[in-house]
């Protein structure tokens, strides 16, 4: 029997170190150690539910588990037998659900790059191996011409994942004609979307897939050394990573003449040290050669001139991942999957105010209405959907209208979002669009490099004119000045950082134009959440003089005896909404 | 060579030649290097920089371009409990700007500061992938989730008394 604990970092945060040391302990009060394994695995993906502990082999699926519930799973389920109903998922409609295959969250769901996340020990490469781990670089390398991998990959019709979308038997192909002493094979695990956590969770639940894939690369392209350039703000996965690398080297999986063949391959890692712009390929190499992350203009294109100057290909940890499964199961088993110019699936950071926030896989062509309101299960709070944001600083924000489209690449460009690297953020009424082309834009002049006057200069105006309207101190004409600023930055912006900054502003401007003329016009915000534009007031009539509001008041705002109506000091007040959530009268009212 | 101008300890200058010569004093491996640095001192001031350009033969201009460009280096010493509030999108929507006022008023610094006691220091960072408890504050390694305006108080209160 085994015990499968969320080793994820959502599910670290709350505690299941705790939970695999505590349940440890109590098999050895009831000596079963040595018949029940306890496991840290990688993300389970529901991680709205977390911690997270699966007992193995009948699959129940207990949610929500604290330390102090190891006693009862041990003593009720292992020694006992009963399964611990409480802990199971409590689904919205109907009873508690016992198996996680049969739960709305995972039914749409197809694990292809987060096959083995929450099934297997990212720490022991047995694990990986017994679950066809190796097995497509061991049939790459004997039975495979270079060329026949890249034929596969290429017909697979796998698509960059981290945003842009590039065809990786293409890239694949570039770099293998181009004739170099030394090649490079480079895995961008930068992953600086705020809001996404797919390649982190991959790296930290299946390491060894990436090397794998990463190995298959180079013996496809002709390069010989490896490179993961992953974020230092990533311990655990640079931690999983090099123990899987260890591993790897010692079970001949890395090194020299790997499967008996002449094949060398050999992985380092690379650190970066916190900038969304190493995204971009060529910043990313500049980053890895000791330099600041600063783009440059493509052509040269990696695949020519990459690191140090050698040929290199660059891809995602996502795209990475898919990469084995494609050599063992076929191309055209995976071009079944998904639609027809975006095939297999694609990972997203589903959060937000959406019921089950978490790390899902779906097929591409499943539709953002199956994602947020089946697998999502909905919007908190019984709130009204309002806009779901994809791809992050580069991406846009959808409407209503645009739940029935299917995802892919080109179907979210068409409707002005994009895939991004997966970020989705579900938005409700309560969430004023301007302020989220802010927060985005925030980001963007934040992590702008700075070397060309579009991005540095032109996203900071924007910024600037975009917290006009939000304090309600701009005008009609500033609405036209931001529309013509989007239009120049994207046109002229070096690398992709610039040219897509402009997007989340575009696409709020386009879906949520009356949002953006009510606080020019009116000054007023529709959603109710800028706080230069409102003011909490108390209405007498309601006002019970409970105290409530005045306890939980953070700056003591709020005066009034008890059993007599409140007031808010409007000078001290700083908005926090702690009155309104306090207030069990409707006494609060915001205008 | 006696490019240092300002005075720094024997101890911390073999330190940092050590750190350089396991990274062969390889100009290329400068991140990497002021990574382990920063991680010995805490943060990187500029005589560092400066001892850490004469060991690996670069001008200071660059090694503070580097330190500049990237996020994770400071040049403020951190206070002895960072408080890191997550920024990304998905705490955002769920309110991490109210806590990260609510931090600023508790400990009257901006992000990007220490308080005076070298107690508490305040930053920002994107996503931290636990979307699933936004918004979420992190101490130290310490990870609090769902975390309020008013739950601020009590999360320094576990800190005020220790050292």
């Amino acid at each position: 029997m085994h015990l499968l604990v969320c080793g994820g970092t959502g599910c670290r945060a709350s505690a299941s170190d705790s939970i695999t040391e505590s349940l440890k302990e109590r098999l050895q009060e009831h000596n079963l150690q040595d018949e029940v394994q306890v496991v840290m695995t990688g993300c389970f993906g529901f991680c709205e539910k977390g911690p997270i502990v699966k007992v193995l082999p009948d699959n129940t699926f207990y949610t929500e588990v604290s330390p102090e519930d190891t006693r009862e799973i041990v003593e009720e389920h292992l020694v006992k037998g009963r399964q611990v109903d409480r802990l199971l998922y409590q689904a919205p409609e109907g009873g508690r659900v016992k198996d996680s295959k049969h739960m709305d969250f995972y039914k749409k769901q197809i694990r292809i790059a987060l096959r083995n996340c929450g099934f297997i020990d990212p720490e022991s490469i047995d694990e990986y191996i017994a679950r066809d781990g190796y097995f497509a670089l061991g049939t790459a390398l004997n039975e495979m011409e270079p060329r026949q991998v890249i034929d596969q990959i290429k017909e697979s019709g796998l698509r960059g994942r981290g945003g842009g979308g590039f065809p990786a038997g293409l890239k694949w192909e570039f770099a293998s004609k181009n004739e170099a002493d030394q090649k490079y094979v480079v895995c961008n695990a930068d992953e600086g979307d705020p809001g996404a956590f797919m390649d982190r969770s991959i790296l930290e639940g299946d390491p060894h897939a990436v090397l794998e894939a990463m190995a298959i690369c180079g013996y496809a392209t002709g390069a010989d050394k490896g490179l993961i350039y992953i974020r230092a703000e990533y311990p655990l996965a640079i931690k999983r990573l090099k123990i899987a690398i260890e591993q790897a080297r010692e079970y001949g999986m890395l090194g020299e003449s790997i499967f008996d063949s002449p094949f060398n391959f050999d992985i380092q890692l690379r650190y970066g040290a916190g900038a969304f712009v190493c995204g971009e390929e060529t910043a990313l190499i500049h980053s890895m050669e000791g330099e600041r992350g600063e783009p440059t203009f493509k052509p040269p294109f990696p695949a020519e001139s990459g690191y140090l100057g050698k040929p290199t290909n660059v891809n995602n940890v996502e795209t990475y991942a898919n990469v084995p499964v494609i050599i063992n199961k076929g191309a055209d088993w995976f071009s079944q999957i998904g639609t027809e110019k975006s095939t297999g699936t694609k990972v997203f950071a589903l959060a937000g105010k959406v019921n089950n926030v978490g790390l899902i896989e779906v097929p591409m062509g499943t539709t953002l209405r199956e994602v947020i309101f089946e697998i999502g299960g909905g919007i908190k709070g019984g709130k009204k959907f309002k806009a779901v944001q994809t791809g992050g600083p580069s991406g846009g924000c959808l409407t209503e209208e645009h739940l029935d489209t299917p995802i892919d690449f080109d179907n979210l460009l068409a409707v002005g979002s994009m895939m991004g690297s997966g970020g989705m953020i579900v938005l409700d009424e309560d969430d004023c669009m301007v302020s989220v082309a802010k927060f985005f834009l925030e980001f963007t002049v934040e992590e702008s490099c700075g070397k060309c006057a579009p991005c540095r200069v032109g996203n900071k105006r924007m910024y600037e004119l975009l917290e006009r309207i939000t304090q309600g101190k701009a005008e009609k004409k500033d609405l036209q000045r931001l529309n013509n600023m989007c239009h120049v930055i994207a046109d002229t912006s070096l690398c992709g950082l610039g040219q897509t900054a402009p997007s989340p502003v575009l696409s709020t401007m386009k879906n949520f134009w009356n949002e953006y003329v009510a606080h020019v016009e009116d000054q007023r915000c529709p959603a109710g959440s800028c706080k230069d534009l409102m003011r909490y007031e108390i209405i007498p009539e309601n006002c019970v003089g409970c105290t409530a509001c005045a306890r939980k008041c953070p700056v003591g705002a709020i005066t009034g005896e008890r059993k007599q109506v409140h007031e808010i000091d409007q000078d001290k007040c700083i908005k926090c909404g702690a009155c309104l959530e306090a207030c069990k009268f409707d006494a609060v009212t915001i205008k | 060579m006696s490019r240092i101008k300002v005075k720094i300890k024997e101890q911390d200058l073999n330190k940092i030649r050590d750190i350089c010569q396991a990274h062969g004093n390889q100009p290329g491996e400068l991140i990497n290097v002021l990574q382990q640095t920063q991680e010995h001192f805490g943060y990187l001031p500029a005589e560092i920089q400066e001892a850490v350009a004469n060991e690996l033969g670069l001008p200071v201009a660059k090694v503070y371009g580097v330190v500049t460009f990237y996020s994770f280096f400071t040049m403020i010493p951190q206070g002895r409990y960072p408080v890191s509030i997550c920024t990304g999108t998905a705490c955002y929507v769920r309110g991490a700007d109210n806590v990260l006022q609510e931090f600023k008023r508790q400990l009257e610094i901006e992000v990007g500061e220490t308080s005076e006691d070298g107690k508490f220091s305040l930053n920002c960072l994107r996503c931290v992938g636990a979307c699933g408890l936004a918004p979420v504050v992190l101490v130290g390694d310490k990870t609090y989730g769902r975390v309020a305006p008013d739950g601020v108080k009590d999360i320094l209160a576990e800190y005020q008394d220790k050292e």
